[in-house]
């Protein structure tokens, strides 16, 4: 009795729409990477055959993920984390280099990418910190040790030289901020990021003067007590060393190709032959991908008909180019429909989370809205051309098993929680 | 307060998301046309272009193929371009020249880059060219001219220009089009229909295979062939004969308007205008100022048609019934207005009507006819109008509409045009007795003149002439096979053409008849002038000279025109009698004739003008006598610069 009450209480809207992604990218993913004709929708000869494996074994977790008890995965959220841990560890063993990044583990004929899992992991071991009753966000002492939760795998990622999956762990900023994390950090993060582009765009000085200004103006005309001189000062001054760090860490850090991604971004290149080259290479893949969305018009050109989908013009179009196919087949119709997919499931999932009544179940659910934010944003972005290169996949769509699996996990344990809303007290 | 950072940042992100869509596929997007696709390639499949055939189903023209090496500019990658510019034999200068050419024209699309590769070149080239990504090369379709002659009437096919890709959309760069004669008149039924092949490409430019299975390709069309009306041994004689003059010649068949002959002079040989040497001769040609060789003067010619026209007007006066043929005028030696000479007159029997009048050219005699048309009625201007309309049914004055593209309406005047001239009411048929005699403001072309005799033949009606004779034995236009009536009654043509008939009888043309045919014809000299340095000069009179054989069923009538040659009956007359007699017999008998044309050339007095010398009009003491052309001597169709063509 009991438990099929349970069931009813799934939230079936999200999963309709997480069905919608999984079929939707399915179909693509067969557009994006057959040859020639499809004889068998599970030829594991074929990325598309083997996707549609992966997905029914997605299903088949699905069910385990509901199956289990709701309070197992709070319970269990420290050795899950410890294990997801040991495993990214084990990579420098273990692991196998695809393209430049010791990033799999190789099992068989298949592969296994443990920094997805570390994704639901570390939002497991952050939600089961955040949810202590001894555990205060506010204060600076418990904000560092979260924080050391999320860097440790982070640091652990960006070793394996994955960046692209090290700036998604940026998403639990959100979750921070959201539990508590005082304004400040906000207004720091965004002063940076301007700054940053500004130290790039123009120049340390510039971006400096700038921010001084700023502050001083802030302090002088704002402020209603005798004008400090001190603070002021010392805020400057930390401007310009991190105007310089910047500078620094873009020219000396970066790697090349990270360095000229931001140099096209930026539009930081002025030499028209340098550009050209750069355009010729680097931009290569975003060209394409620009071409093939723009080229498919308000409808698009239809299922498996993309003349630069069947041409495979756009590199790595199956894995994170996928949008790009989309756009080129479904048109502005098909890429706006997967768009507003995407934000509805978010919305759906912080409007469950604030409705939870256990700490736990909320800030798991800010974690799972969080990252697949962060994913959408920098996916679809960089496919568009709005953001610098970063290649990481668009969740549910792009071709990957350990990717499909570890996304279905972070969201279906959310799911399985919010159905144990009623249970809470 | 702070639930709602995320969930705005979300919303915004989708907001911004859509707008960048909207902005890609739906804004800047030009609507999607599968051939600026360059992931398809389009592979044309060009027909094979129609032949040509004579009235007597001799091949004029027929196709050799030809290879052009083509490009896409933004598909070429860096390559080993001193190796491609030795296969090609060309210089790295050369490359960059034709690569920023084609890339302004456009960097998506296909250009030319070496047209009309040899044989020998093409099989070198045809193993190497995959290596060069963006180039391929293209098969087309060149003319093969079996003949020597008739390149104002064949024309010729070269590369379509700007203009007419960006206006027709069937055309893309590098594709060959009719740009003269029947080949531009002919175009759409000599092409046929190219075919198109979309093939899909990956992204190293590899053909995976045809695009959508095929469903949008199309066989080529093959061109259709035509045959046209000329006669191309006639047509041959003519060009010889018109050697070392300048002028034209348009012979008709009156019983149905096909033009027989059309000969321009100077001309050029057609193949002068085939494959990689076309545009250098091209130029050459264009930029003779002097002879002109691509100015068809058979049919663009506009010059006043002196005493053929004559005729015209014993016919309007006869209609008008103005004049009787017994009705005598006296003549002293031209037209007198009181005592003021309006017009001259050379000797001859006097006073004489209108069968004498017509056969000794009298000029006196037609301007007394004139003035009994235009005074018959209360005012000058009704007169002239009505005499207007006459002239103008015989297919002068207008357009004839005839099926080559290129013409000149000529000009007959009217009321209007003098009164624009002098004033409403400001002028009487004194003004204007010129136009009597073919002289004054009226103008015809060739071909206006030779269908003007075609109708005379016909006693009453023309047929609109034409080069067409059939498209694959379909049938032609019907506006080519309907009688255009003149103004004038049957009745009336039976003393005119006596009158022409005893121009050659007893008349201006006794030294020209051939034995054994009845020819009509009719004699002309015009006067004519040229701006040197800015002075109006009169030149020695053109030549002119009508005529149609034989009297009763006439088989042609013709006109020719020989700039500056005097006496109608001394080139022009000359050369239409042994066109008539080549026609009707198959040979010529009257070699001393031919003699005389083919060793008298009228160079010397075509260079006058410019050499600079003092000259006497038509008091040409001795006429330039050059050794006897045959068929196989070479001419220079210009007259500017030695032979330099390029074969």
């Amino acid at each position: 009795m009991q438990r099929e009450y349970k069931l009813l209480n799934f939230d079936w809207l999200t999963i309709i729409i997480f069905l919608l992604l999984v079929g939707f990218g399915w179909l693509n993913i067969i557009s994006a990477s057959h040859v020639g004709e499809i004889n068998d929708y599970f030829d594991m000869d074929q990325p598309y055959g083997k996707q549609s494996v992966f997905i029914l074994f997605t299903l088949a977790l699905i069910v385990l993920i509901l199956a289990l008890d709701a309070k197992f995965y709070e319970r269990f959220a420290s050795i899950i984390y410890v294990v997801s841990i040991l495993s990214l560890v084990g990579l420098f063993i273990f692991g196998k280099n695809v393209n430049g990044a010791t990033a799999w583990y190789g099992i068989g004929g298949m592969t296994l990418q443990p920094s997805e899992f570390a994704k639901f992991a570390t939002s497991l071991a952050v939600a089961k910190y955040m949810s202590d009753l001894q555990t205060n966000m506010k204060t600076f002492k418990d904000q560092a040790k979260t924080m050391a939760l999320i860097v440790l795998p982070a640091i652990l990622i960006l070793l394996q030289n994955d960046a692209g999956s090290t700036v998604v762990y940026a998403a639990f900023f959100f979750v921070f901020y959201r539990e508590g994390l005082q304004q400040i950090y906000l207004v720091i993060a965004v002063f940076l990021i301007v700054l940053a582009v500004l130290a790039l765009k123009f120049n340390v000085v510039i971006a400096s003067a700038v921010a001084a200004i700023i502050i001083f103006g802030h302090h002088f005309f704002g402020q209603r007590k005798r004008p400090q001189l001190i603070q002021p000062i010392a805020i400057v001054i930390a401007c310009i060393a991190v105007s310089f760090g910047i500078k620094y860490f873009y020219s000396s850090i970066l790697q090349p190709h990270q360095k000229d991604r931001i140099s096209l971004w930026l539009r930081l290149e002025k030499d028209p032959i340098k550009l050209h080259e750069m355009k010729q290479t680097i931009l290569y893949n975003l060209n394409e991908s620009e071409k093939a969305i723009s080229s498919g018009g308000l409808t698009g050109k239809g299922f498996l008909q993309g003349t630069r989908t069947t041409g495979k013009f756009v590199p790595e179009q199956h894995t994170d180019y996928i949008f790009s196919t989309v756009g080129e087949e479904w048109g502005f119709l098909g890429s706006s429909f997967v768009v507003i997919l995407f934000v509805g499931l978010l919305l759906r999932i912080l409007y469950l989370a604030e409705l939870q009544k256990s700490t736990f179940s909320r800030v798991y659910g800010y974690c799972v809205a969080s990252i697949f934010f962060i994913h959408f944003l920098i996916n679809i972005g960089m496919v568009m051309g709005l953001i610098p290169t970063i290649g990481i996949p668009l969740p549910f769509f792009s071709y990957g098993g350990s990717g499909l699996w570890a996304y279905t996990i972070l969201l279906f344990i959310f799911i399985k929680l919010d159905s144990n809303r009623i249970n809470e007290w | 307060m702070r639930k709602l950072l995320l969930i705005s940042v979300i919303v915004a992100v989708g907001v911004i998301f859509i707008a960048r869509l909207f902005y890609l596929q739906v804004y800047n997007e030009d609507p999607y046309s599968l051939y600026e696709d360059n992931a398809i390639r389009k592979v044309f499949d060009y027909p094979k272009r129609g032949y040509i055939f004579d009235r007597n189903g001799k091949l004029l023209v027929a196709n050799q193929p030809s290879y052009d090496v083509m490009f896409i500019p933004r598909e070429v990658k860096p390559l080993d371009t001193l190796e491609f510019c030795n296969l090609l034999k060309i210089t790295k200068e050369d490359f960059i020249k034709f690569y920023d050419k084609a890339y302004r024209y456009s960097p998506r699309l296909p250009s030319v880059f070496i047209p009309q590769l040899s044989r020998m070149e093409y099989a070198v080239l045809q193993e190497k060219i995959r290596k060069y990504e963006g180039f391929y090369i293209q098969k087309r379709s060149l003319r093969d001219y079996q003949t020597t002659i008739g390149a104002n009437v064949l024309g010729d096919i070269g590369e379509v220009n700007n203009y007419i890709i960006e206006n027709d959309p069937y055309y893309k760069s590098g594709d060959l089009i009719g740009k003269q004669g029947v080949e531009l008149s002919y175009e759409e039924v000599l092409r046929g229909v190219k075919g198109i092949k979309f093939i899909q490409k990956d992204r190293f430019n590899r053909d995976i295979g045809p695009y959508k299975d095929g469903i949008y390709d199309t066989l080529p069309q093959p061109g259709k062939d035509i045959t046209i009306t000329i006669d191309s041994e006639l047509q041959e004689y003519g060009e010889l004969l018109m050697r070392h003059k300048h002028g034209g010649i348009i012979a008709i068949e009156p019983s149905s308007g096909e033009i027989i002959s059309m000969v321009s002079a100077p001309s050029y040989n057609p193949n002068l205008l085939v494959g990689r040497q076309r545009s250098r001769n091209f130029s050459k040609l264009y930029t003779d100022t002097i002879a002109k060789p691509l100015f068809d003067r058979s049919l663009k010619a506009q010059y006043p048609p002196g005493s053929p026209f004559k005729v015209l007007s014993a016919l309007i006066g006869l209609q008008e019934k103005v004049v009787t043929t017994e009705d005598q005028f006296t003549c002293r030696h031209g037209y007198y207005l009181g005592n003021r000479r309006l017009t001259g007159c050379h000797s001859h029997a006097s006073p004489l009507s209108m069968n004498q009048g017509i056969a000794q050219s009298c000029n006196a005699y037609f301007v007394n006819v004139y003035r009994r048309i235009i005074d018959k009625y209360p005012k000058p201007a009704e007169g002239m109008d009505v005499w207007s309309n006459h002239v103008k049914s015989f297919g002068l004055g207008d357009y004839l509409g005839y099926d080559l593209k290129i013409g000149n309406k000529g000009r007959i005047p009217d009321a209007a045009f003098y009164d624009k001239w002098y004033g409403k009411n400001r002028w009487s048929s004194t003004y204007n007795i010129s136009n009597s005699i073919g002289q004054g403001e009226v103008e015809t072309t060739p071909i206006q003149l030779a269908n003007m005799v075609a109708a005379i033949a016909n006693r009453g009606y023309y047929y609109t002439p034409h080069i067409i004779k059939n498209i694959e034995g379909a049938p032609i236009d019907e506006k080519y096979t309907t009688r255009n009536y003149t103004t004038i009654d049957k009745e009336h043509f039976e003393p005119v053409v006596q009158g022409m008939f005893d121009v050659y009888n007893t008349g201006t043309a006794y030294n020209l008849q051939v034995p054994g045919i009845e020819i009509c014809g009719k004699t002309g000299t015009a006067e004519n002038f040229m701006n040197i340095n800015g002075k109006r000069t009169q030149l020695t009179d053109h030549s002119i000279f009508v005529a149609f054989a034989p009297k009763d069923n006439p088989k042609i009538a013709i006109a020719v025109f020989v700039e500056n040659g005097y006496w109608g009956s001394r080139f022009a007359g000359r050369i239409a009698s042994l066109m008539i007699e080549k026609y009707i017999k198959g040979e010529v008998t009257m070699t001393s004739m031919e003699n005389w044309i083919l060793t008298h050339s009228l160079e010397d007095e075509y260079a006058k003008p410019y050499s600079g010398k003092e000259f006497g009009i038509n008091r040409q003491s001795a006429l330039q006598v050059i050794d006897k052309i045959t068929k196989d001597t070479v001419v220079n169709p210009t007259s500017t610069r030695p032979s330099s063509f390029n074969q």
